[in-house]
């Protein structure tokens, strides 16, 4: 049975992922990636992960890929030819990707991590991946680190209004279009 | 369901980005290639805690989420910024810094 769901999950993921690279319009690779991040968190239940499956589906294809969906829809649908441009990285992009793969995969199987698999994952406590258990680590171990993301969240929000945000004496569009062709 | 099956998952999913972080010119897309190579790493962190039974792990990924969401704000501040001064959306365009 978790063999059956982690099949199906990873057949989704996978297929979400190649759709977001393969696809031209950055709104349906967008959109492609929600499916990939919605078999992913199911993935992560097989982990035990509870809390960080929710956290993903709530702040990840929920928070994040709504901002995504509005950039995406603001600078418009860019059908760019998809094998046009930058002929060297065309050609080793999907190469440099395959051999890391490979590498990667003679890596993991070829390490003596199979001898730990033949007696079985380790026992877990009763409520882990639970968000009492995350929370606990979290605040009491890694309290440090949580600070320091509630810092890089606030400095990336400021930073986000200062990138975007418009000037209030900006000349209009056209004439800022012909200031910066002249400058 | 032994480990590697995770870790080779996760290796899969990290290559598929780097690919398209590779080939594609959109900075959007590149972006969300991104997101598939983080994802990839958080799906091994999260199969080593399993491994282990530890929740470190765990929260390991819940910084990556935090990390991911400061780099999507900053990266698609920066792709509105030069949807605004009409720079073509093209990496391979973008050759020099200017201010």
């Amino acid at each position: 049975m978790v063999e059956v769901a982690f099949f199906f999950g990873a057949i989704g993921a996978i297929g979400g992922a190649l759709a977001v690279v393969l696809l031209r319009n950055p709104f349906y690779s967008v959109l492609a990636l929600v499916v990939h991040l919605v078999f992913l968190a199911g993935i992560f239940l097989l982990l035990l992960s509870q809390f960080i499956a929710a956290a993903q589906i709530v702040v990840y294809a929920g928070a994040v890929m709504v901002i995504y969906v509005f950039v995406a829809a603001y600078v418009g649908g860019i059908e760019e030819p998809m094998f046009d441009a930058s002929p060297g990285l065309r050609v080793f992009g999907p190469i440099l990707a395959a051999a890391l793969f490979i590498e990667i995969s003679i890596a993991v199987l070829g390490s003596s991590l199979s001898a730990l698999g033949t007696e079985g994952v380790a026992k877990v406590q009763p409520g882990f991946g639970t968000p009492e258990a995350v929370g606990r680590l979290m605040l009491e171990d890694f309290l440090i680190a949580f600070e320091a993301a509630s810092l890089l969240l606030l400095v990336a929000a400021v930073a986000a209004i200062v990138l975007a945000g418009r000037k209030k004496d900006a000349a209009p569009p056209a004439e800022s279009a012909n200031a910066g062709e002249a400058g | 369901m032994a480990i590697e099956w995770y870790l080779v998952l996760s290796a899969m999913l990290f290559s598929i980005g780097l690919a398209g972080v590779l080939i594609r010119r959109n900075p959007v897309v590149i972006l969300l290639c991104l997101e598939l190579m983080l994802s990839g790493g958080a799906l091994a962190m999260l199969a080593f805690s399993r491994l282990h039974g530890d929740g470190d792990g765990q929260v390991f990924v819940l910084m990556v989420l935090v990390v991911a969401a400061s780099e999507v704000v900053v990266g698609l501040g920066l792709v509105v910024a030069m949807f605004r001064r009409r720079i073509p959306l093209d990496v391979d365009e973008m050759k020099e810094l200017r201010g």
